[in-house]
This record gives structure tokens, C-alpha cells and sequence, in this order.
């Protein structure tokens, strides 16, 4: 059993980052009060782009790994400038959020294997090496810990971590992170403190892009190694995983962890003797079940951001 | 402006947007779209075919359409699309009944499947206030995975894994006489479906007590509540129908174009039924006008691709791109009526 949990860990890990990083993505955008339903088309974005910038730059510089850093941060540029698409149409226009994100998914979903397509012919981008895993040096030899956390490990894996407590202590402990969340609450309290809430909003939805760019280049760079014109609806799992875990940098730890060890487990299932008596379509089910029930359960008492998905119009009282 | 104007520049965009595409990527628009055109439109073939291509969009985009016209947003057509074909499929596999009865409880049970397939989004909000949009993607996935595991278990085909076994032809809603008329296309008694589909849910809405309520729930629930509509109740039964609508799409693609259920696909056509309603501006003869259009363009890109270098993905892009320009026609509404103060403006200084 113990071998078992240490050998689906560093891959329940890896799952989990780049949902994370997606998650908390969307976490400003919608504390500034702009849902973002557009996240998955947004992490294709990331990942097409990522693809394409390291395929080209791999035929030029074979085997460097700063290489694969130039794609991480286009993919974050791609998205975040791609969100802008989002963004103008939900702040400038005041259109239904739900439905210009839908439109995010739609485009990026046709338009990068569209051009992918017109690149190489089938339609995916494969890279020629992704981050390799590492053992951390000293940490991975503390007996138990080192073996679940600090073994075949990624770098981006820490990278994200990094992001994470840096998300949670800009949001509150800075003055922009009040300014931010008091866009999502009170958009007319705020403007009448002198915050402008458009741009707010904007800065939301573009740190939103940003990280999910950076969550479908992650995908590509870790474990999948090829950009294939969909990211398998981990999009739509992030946004899940926002509201399972109520709006709140800790929560959405925890519940795309959830997540990933769910989707591990059921997808390593069939090896594990333990495991293998449970019909699988119950393991691969599971996490949206729990879903649903966590939603009704936190229905009762939500902390979602009071004017999130409501346009903001400032004459409005 | 009209509605329906929106709706016809939004298009007219969308198309300057994929000629600009097929330009930027070096190929030539004019060719694209004129074998684009061709494609879908060519022969009495090709035309049953464009036909048969938007039957199942005609019937999500009616789906997301009734549920957008009661106030709820239904993401998880493909769910309830897969998910009632499913049970459809599984009925014509498993049933041996004469063939008019048969394809009468495949409907029926297509149908019921995709309904209680929304149910439970419907429920959840009307008792607990969770929002559609999360639960019925949930219930996508669980379609998903249901029907990967099913199909293989239950109803494997002959060769492959992850196909189920072909359908018998007294159980497809495939017609002789209809594919002789269109000399040889898979067009199928699915139109039929979709058609009739249209007319009941243009009859419900817009001339029953029912539609009328349910549209009133959909305006204003507290309202509506006051007035002493059963709320909650209404919620359920919008997603019922808009659900077993998805799922109606679900037996006329797979026992009506094809003739078994592959695993591991949500169908596209859930999510462009998105495109449908909202172009169709909810409205069902809007709804059946933009499915046709649509499918043209997914019946004609093969042809396309296949005269062209273009790749067939050139008409998804042109969608998703129609759907922005129409969430966003406002943006054209302002400068339309930016344009007529100006013009306004000047004709004063004339006088």
C-alpha cells in the first residue's frame, strides 16, 4: 500500500499544478468580479503557443532548457493578451460573462488547431523534451516527506507553489489585493473610494489569462509533451475547483489536490490490486460527484464575490 | 436595431473574419468559400446531407434556446445529447420490437434519457440554488465516463474496443425513400424529429400557460413567485424539456447519421448548440435558420479541405468567431447609433 501511495504521488503532483495555477488564475478574475468560464480555451491558448514557440526554438537550440522558460512566458503573454478578448467584452460591453467565455472556449479551441494544422499538417505540435523530473537535493532524503513531496518533482511545480503564496499575500495583505477584491463585493463603494473598477476588472481577467496560459503550457512541458487542440476539459475543472474551494487561495489548494489524486486513482486503478475491485467507472466518476455534493453542501453558506458576473455600471445605484 | 439584423452581421463579420483567416495563412478565401458553398450545397446529395449534418444542432440549439427563454444557461447538452442517444442506442440494441414501435420507445426513452440527464442540474438549482453552469458541466463528465465504461461492457461491437455494435437496420432512423430522394445522402427520419421539435417548442412558448410561466420564472423568479407561479417547480421541468430536447439530438445522431456509439467523444454539437440558440436569438425559427447555416458550413468544409489546403477546421473557427461578434453586437448597436447622432447632428448645421 505504502509503495502504491509513494508511486502515484509525484503524479497525482503534477496533475494537480497546473489546475492550480488555472484555478487561482480565475480566482482574481472573478474576485474582481468577472466570471471566467473561458479558461479552458485559455489554457489551450497557453499550450498551442508554448507548443509552437518551443518547437520552433528547439530546432534552433536543440537540448537547452532555458528554451523551455522563453515558452512558459509566451504562453502566459499569448493568454493574457488572448484574455483581453474576454475582458472587452464583459467590461466595456457589459455582456453576459457566461456567454463571451463560451465564445473564449470556441475560438481558441477551433482557431489553434486551425493554425496548428496549417504548421504541421495534423494538427499537433510535439516538443522534443519537457522539464525533466528531479529529486531535491537534502529535502528529498527526510524519510516519509522526502519521499512524497520532494521526490520527481518539476520545477515548474515549485514555481507555482511560489505563485500561490505570492497570490494569497498580494490579495490580502496589499492594498491592490483590497482594491481587487472590493470590485468583486461592492463595485460602487469602490469606485466612490476612487478605484477605478474597469481597470481592476482588467488587470483580473488578464492575471486570469495569464496563469491559465501558463497551466496549459505546464500540461505540455510536464506530462503530456504535445499540444493536441484540447487540454481535456481541465478548464472546467478548474473553475470547480474555484468554487469547491470557496473563493479562497487555501480552499483551491485543497481542492484541485482533490482533484488530482481523485483523476490519478482512477486512472492508475486497473494496476493496483487494492483498487482494481472497485468498478472503474465509479473511480472516474467519483470527483463529480463530489462536486455536485460539495455544491449543495456550500450553497447554504457561499463566499462567492457578492457582484461577481454582474456588469458594473457606474450610473447604476 | 433588430435582433435578427445582429444576427446577420454578426455572420457577415464572422465570414470577413474567415476570409481574413484563410488570407493570413496563405490560401484564397474566394476559392474556400466557394468550395466551402459547393460542399454543403452542390448536389441533392450534398444538400441531404447539410440536412442531416443540422439536425442534431437544430435540436441542441432548441435545447439551449428553451432553457435560455426560461432564464437558465444549459452548458451540458453534449451530457444529455450523449447520454440519450445512450439510452437509445441501448433500446434498439436490446429491444426486438416491429420497427414503428421500436423507433417510437427509442424517441421516447432518448428523450427521457437526456431529460433526467438535465433533472438533476435543475433540481440542485431550484432546491439548493446551485448555479447551472458548474453542475451541469459535472454531469457532462459523468456522462462521459459513463457511457466509456457501458458501451465496452455492455454493448461492444464485433472488432473495436471503443465502438458499440452496430444497430440493426429496423432499429436506425434511416428511410429509403428518403435517402433515394436525395439520391443516396444520410439524410434520416431525425429531420422529421427536429422539424416537428421546432414547431411544439415554438407552440409552447409562445402560446400555452405553461411557456408562459416558465418565460416568467426565467424574467423574474421573485416576481414570478408573487404571482403564484410554482417556482421551483417550473426550474425542473424547463431543464426536463431543454434536457430531453439535448437528448432527442442525442438519437438522431447516433441511430440516425450513424449507425453505432463510439466512447471517449463528448459530441461537439452540445456545445454549438451554444452557437445556435444565440444566434437564433432563442427564438425556435431563428433556432432551425442558424442550425441549417451551421451545417452548411460543417457539411461543406470536407469538401473544402479536400479541393483546398485549407484545413476543415476553418468552419469552427468562423463559428466560434460569429459568437463572439454576436455576445458583442452591442458594440455595433452603439456605433450604429453613434453614426445617427452624428448624422443627425450634421443635417442641423446644414439647415
Amino acid at each position: 500500500m505504502w509503495t502504491t501511495i509513494e508511486q502515484i504521488f509525484p503524479y497525482a503532483i503534477a496533475y494537480t499544478i497546473p489546475l492550480l495555477i488555472t484555478a487561482l488564475g480565475a480566482l482574481f478574475s472573478e474576485r474582481s468580479g468577472v466570471v471566467n468560464i473561458g479558461l479552458d480555451g485559455l489554457m489551450i491558448v497557453g499550450s498551442f503557443i508554448g507548443a509552437f514557440v518551443i518547437f520552433k526554438m528547439q530546432a534552433q537550440w536543440p537540448g537547452q532548457s532555458w528554451v523551455l522558460w522563453v515558452g512558459l512566458l509566451a504562453a502566459a503573454a499569448a493568454s493574457a493578451l488572448f484574455s483581453l478578448l474576454h475582458a472587452f467584452a464583459s467590461i466595456n460591453l457589459s455582456a453576459n460573462q457566461i456567454i463571451s467565455g463560451t465564445a473564449i472556449n470556441m475560438i481558441a479551441g477551433a482557431l489553434t488547431i486551425f493554425l496548428a494544422r496549417n504548421i504541421t499538417g495534423s494538427g499537433k505540435i510535439s516538443i522534443t523534451s519537457g522539464f525533466k523530473s528531479f529529486d531535491v537535493p537534502v529535502l528529498s532524503k527526510i524519510p516519509v516527506i522526502g519521499d512524497l513531496f520532494f521526490t520527481k518533482t518539476y520545477a515548474t511545480t515549485w514555481l507555482v507553489l511560489l505563485v500561490l503564496v505570492l497570490s494569497a499575500l498580494i490579495l490580502y495583505r496589499t492594498p491592490f489585493g483590497l482594491r481587487l477584491r472590493s470590485c468583486g463585493e461592492h463595485p460602487h463603494a469602490a469606485e466612490a473610494a476612487g478605484i477605478k473598477v474597469q481597470s481592476m476588472r482588467y488587470v483580473g481577467v488578464m492575471i486570469s489569462g495569464a496563469f491559465s496560459g501558463l497551466g496549459g503550457a505546464v500540461i505540455l512541458l510536464t506530462y503530456s509533451g504535445e499540444f493536441t487542440g484540447n487540454v481535456a476539459g481541465l478548464g472546467f475543472l478548474a473553475l470547480a475547483s474555484l468554487i469547491f474551494g470557496q473563493w479562497k487561495p487555501l480552499g483551491i489548494l485543497l481542492a484541485t489536490l482533490f482533484f488530482g489524486f481523485a483523476t490519478t486513482v482512477a486512472n492508475v486503478s486497473q494496476v493496483i490490486p487494492s483498487l482494481a475491485v472497485i468498478p472503474p467507472v465509479i473511480l472516474k466518476i467519483f470527483p463529480y460527484i463530489v462536486t455536485l455534493i460539495a455544491l449543495v453542501i456550500f450553497s447554504k453558506s457561499s463566499n462567492a464575490p457578492k457582484a461577481v458576473g454582474e456588469p458594473f455600471d457606474s450610473g447604476k445605484r | 436595431m433588430n435582433n435578427s439584423v445582429k444576427s446577420l452581421l454578426a455572420v457577415l463579420f464572422g465570414l470577413i473574419a474567415g476570409a481574413l483567416l484563410m488570407a493570413l495563412t496563405g490560401h484564397n478565401p474566394v476559392e474556400g468559400y466557394k468550395y466551402l458553398i459547393q460542399g454543403g450545397l452542390k448536389n441533392p446529395e450534398r444538400i441531404g446531407n447539410t440536412l442531416a449534418t443540422a439536425t442534431p444542432l437544430i435540436l441542441t440549439g432548441l435545447s439551449v434556446a428553451f432553457a435560455f427563454r426560461t432564464g437558465l444557461f444549459n452548458i451540458g447538452a453534449a451530457g444529455q445529447m450523449l447520454f440519450g442517444g445512450f439510452c437509445a442506442t441501448a433500446v434498439g440494441l436490446s429491444l426486438d420490437l416491429p420497427r414503428a414501435l421500436l423507433l417510437l420507445v427509442m424517441v421516447l426513452v432518448g428523450f427521457i434519457g437526456g431529460a433526467l440527464w438535465a433533472v438533476v442540474p435543475g433540481f440542485l438549482k431550484a432546491k439548493y440554488n446551485v448555479h447551472e453552469v458548474v453542475s451541469t458541466i459535472m454531469m457532462n463528465w459523468t456522462a462521459y465516463w459513463t457511457v466509456y465504461y457501458v458501451i465496452p461492457g455492455y454493448f461492444k461491437g464485433a472488432s473495436l474496443e471503443t465502438e458499440s455494435r452496430q444497430l440493426p437496420p429496423e432499429a436506425m432512423l434511416h428511410q429509403q425513400w428518403l435517402s433515394d430522394m436525395f439520391q443516396g445522402s444520410y439524410v434520416n427520419l431525425g429531420l422529421f424529429i427536429a422539424v416537428i421539435a421546432v414547431l411544439v417548442v415554438a407552440f409552447l412558448i409562445n402560446k400555452t400557460t405553461l411557456g408562459y410561466e416558465l418565460k416568467a420564472v426565467g424574467f423574474n423568479r421573485h416576481a414570478s413567485e408573487y404571482a403564484g407561479i410554482a417556482v421551483k417547480r417550473s426550474i425542473v421541468l424547463s431543464m426536463f424539456i431543454s434536457g430531453g430536447l439535448a437528448g432527442l439530438a442525442g438519437v438522431a445522431q447516433y441511430t440516425g447519421n450513424a449507425s453505432s456509439m463510439q466512447i471517449g467523444i463528448l459530441p461537439s454539437q452540445g456545445f454549438d448548440g451554444i452557437a445556435v440558440a444565440l444566434l437564433g436569438i432563442n427564438a425556435p425559427i431563428g433556432v432551425l435558420v442558424s442550425a441549417l447555416f451551421f451545417g452548411i458550413l460543417y457539411s461543406g468544409r470536407g469538401f473544402m479541405s479536400a479541393m483546398t489546403e485549407i484545413p476543415p477546421e476553418i468552419a469552427d473557427s468562423i463559428i466560434a468567431i460569429i459568437i463572439y461578434f454576436a455576445a458583442t453586437s452591442i458594440l455595433i448597436e452603439r456605433l450604429y447609433r453613434k453614426l445617427k447622432l452624428r448624422r443627425a447632428a450634421n443635417k442641423k448645421q446644414g439647415e
